[in-house]
């Protein structure tokens, strides 16, 4: 019975880290290229998941309303970037903090605004819908593994995009010196858009994937969003790879330490101070991660900067 | 020169002392408790800035200290000590502690980490409130009353609660008037402005660095016991990241690095959102972009628009 619910919530975990990493990616990318801190990108993950709720309601297939809300937050965080983020990247960190601060009031009130403060529901499509038997007494909802899985494809061809292609090879020399990139003769104004309204669509991704198991809602990026520094810290900022071996390590310790966290305690503790400590500790364990990281690597595991 | 320099200050003390006598609009308990909190995140925002303003330290984590605090005071009251002569020790020094701590191993760290590291420490303060179920939890809870001073209840009435917050006001902006002016606060600015020379004239930063952080921890968990006070009530809430960012936009939105814009700023913030939630309900439609606006086009926040509009070269 404790395997099995050990299998439950490795996929759990597996499946959070797949989340964090398709939101972190395209933080780690603006954050390393462009040096700009994006309180906002959190804000990306839930207009995802507002506009996959939308257009599934409208259109009554999740399919198609995932295809439309993609171009929709692509065109969304091109807007933002156009109106407001370009004119920040030369500042400090703090106005970039404070602006873009402000852009998540904004938003999670608009939000509140458009569609209602109520959480709205999306349905799981028809065919992921119901559990599969992984193994004898191993029940595991289709649609979580989908979330899975296509975080893992993107995350394959992500990796792949940025190690094989021209454009590729220009981020991440971006990422590493980006004074020298435009130097070069590369537009970097350009490259910094192409960049930017990338992460706003795997953002937007993420958020329309988790729509139907989760309750969309304002502010669902908030947390998220400190979760996904967490990553991007952790993995170093900058790096693809980084992100993604810190996200699954995020996801993974997050779910399991919650889950057993007490009862492994148990074996050192006396059981109703196991639980209370277990309790307290669980949620803290990603940020003692984080700080027993910097503290050892003070430029996350894989930085991109040399 | 120097009395023009004063003006400002001499005008929001001024301004702050006699509210309260101002007839039927002074006595009014709701006023008195609105401009009570604003002096109460003054002093928040007054210790962020010595280390966001003066030592160029981001710290994303400061709310922690307002959580610590308040706890003391809630804490400490739950176990029936009411008396603000043992909380105020014990406020200040759990909080100087966690400061202590915390600051040694995120000041290994510069820039952008940094800012991460006291983030993720303001978190671990954050869940460690809300796994404090015999505390209230997730929900907080609430205070049987205001605390003792030596016995007496004598912060029961708003009046007497605002002349009190008002006193710690006056003391703490004296307090770090005297310290940024020091040669202490001379260094701190130096490392500001060049930490590498700073360190090859012999200075160590570290040391220096670490103090300023514990100061700044310690007298935001003062506001922390201020802000248990006024509301008479504890949670989890006062240390989310969010009100983290919060108090940097009053430090900001005042301009950094200048103690009178740190109480500007948090004045602007709470009367903004203040005056704007009684016009609509949705204020934070109108106050994002607001933000958004300042930082674009009104750098040095509003100590920038003072000097500015004063002449007067730098307002500190």
């Amino acid at each position: 019975m404790s395997l099995t619910l050990l299998y439950v919530q490795t996929l759990n975990g597996l499946q959070l880290g797949v989340l964090l990493f398709l939101i972190a990616a395209g933080l780690t990318l603006v954050f390393g290229v462009m040096d700009f801190v994006n309180l906002a990108h959190g804000v990306q993950y839930m207009i995802g998941a507002y506009l996959a709720a939308m257009f599934t309601a409208l259109t009554g297939n999740f399919f198609f309303g995932l295809a439309l809300a993609l171009p929709c937050a692509l065109l969304f965080g091109l807007l933002l970037e156009f109106f407001i983020f370009r004119h920040l990247y030369a500042r400090d960190h703090l106005d970039q903090v404070l602006a873009t601060f402000g852009i998540i009031l904004t938003l999670n009130q608009a939000v509140k605004v458009i569609w209602g403060a109520a959480p709205l529901s999306v349905p799981i499509p028809e065919i992921f819908s119901g559990s599969v038997v992984l193994m004898p007494g191993l029940l595991y909802p289709v649609w979580r593994l989908v979330i899975i899985a296509s975080g893992l494809a993107i995350a394959l061809l992500l990796g792949l995009l940025v190690t094989k292609t021209r454009i590729g090879m220009l981020v991440r020399a971006g990422a590493t010196n980006a004074p020298m990139v435009s130097a070069l003769g590369v537009d970097i104004g350009r490259l910094f858009m192409i960049v930017f309204g990338f992460g706003a669509m795997l953002a937007g991704f993420a958020g329309a994937m988790v729509a139907p198991i989760l309750s969309v809602e304002p502010g669902m990026g908030d947390n998220l969003l400190i979760l996904t520094f967490v990553v991007i810290v952790i993995g170093g900022i900058g790096s693809i790879r980084g992100a993604f071996i810190a996200a699954l390590l995020v996801g993974l310790v997050d779910t399991l330490g919650r889950s057993f966290g007490p009862s492994i305690l148990r074996a050192f503790l006396d059981p109703a101070a196991a639980s209370q400590t277990g309790r307290a500790l669980a949620p803290m364990l990603i940020y003692i991660l984080m700080a027993a990281v910097l503290f050892f690597r003070p430029a996350g595991l894989f930085p991109a900067k040399k | 020169m120097i009395m023009r320099r004063e003006i400002l200050p001499l005008s929001i003390f001024g301004a702050l002392a006699v509210l309260p006598l101002l007839g039927s609009f002074g006595s009014d308990a709701f006023i008195l408790s609105i401009v009570a909190r604003v002096m109460i995140f003054a002093i928040a925002a007054l210790s962020l800035d010595l280390i966001l303003g003066y030592g160029a330290l981001v710290s994303f984590g400061h709310a922690a200290f307002l959580g610590i605090g308040a706890y003391a005071v809630g804490i400490l009251s739950a176990h029936g000590i009411r008396e603000a002569a043992i909380q105020i020790p014990v406020a200040l020094f759990v909080s100087a502690l966690f400061a202590l701590v915390t600051g040694a191993i995120s000041l290994r760290t510069k820039g952008i980490y940094f800012i991460m590291i006291t983030l993720a420490f303001g978190q671990m303060a954050y869940f460690f409130g809300v796994s404090l179920a015999a505390y209230g939890g997730d929900d907080g809870m609430t205070l049987p009353g205001r605390s003792l001073f030596f016995g007496y209840d004598i912060a029961a009435s708003e009046r007497a609660f605002y002349f009190l917050v008002f006193a710690f006001l006056v003391v703490v902006y004296a307090a770090c008037r005297t310290l940024v002016i020091s040669r202490f606060g001379r260094v701190i600015r130096g490392a500001r402005e060049n930490a590498q020379r700073m360190e090859a004239i012999g200075f160590s930063l570290f040391s220096y660095q670490l103090t300023i952080y514990v100061i700044a921890g310690t007298l935001c968990g003062l506001a922390g016991f201020l802000l248990a006070n006024q509301t008479q009530f504890v949670s989890p809430a006062y240390m989310t990241w969010q009100r983290s960012g919060e108090l940097i936009v009053m430090v900001l939105l005042g301009g950094l690095g200048s103690l009178n814009g740190a109480i500007l700023g948090a004045a602007a913030f709470l009367l903004l959102e203040e005056g704007l939630s009684h016009l609509t309900e949705y204020w934070k439609l109108y106050f994002g972009p607001f933000l958004v606006l300042v930082v674009l086009f009104a750098r040095g926040g509003l100590m920038g628009g003072f000097k500015r509009l004063t002449g007067t070269g730098d307002g500190r």
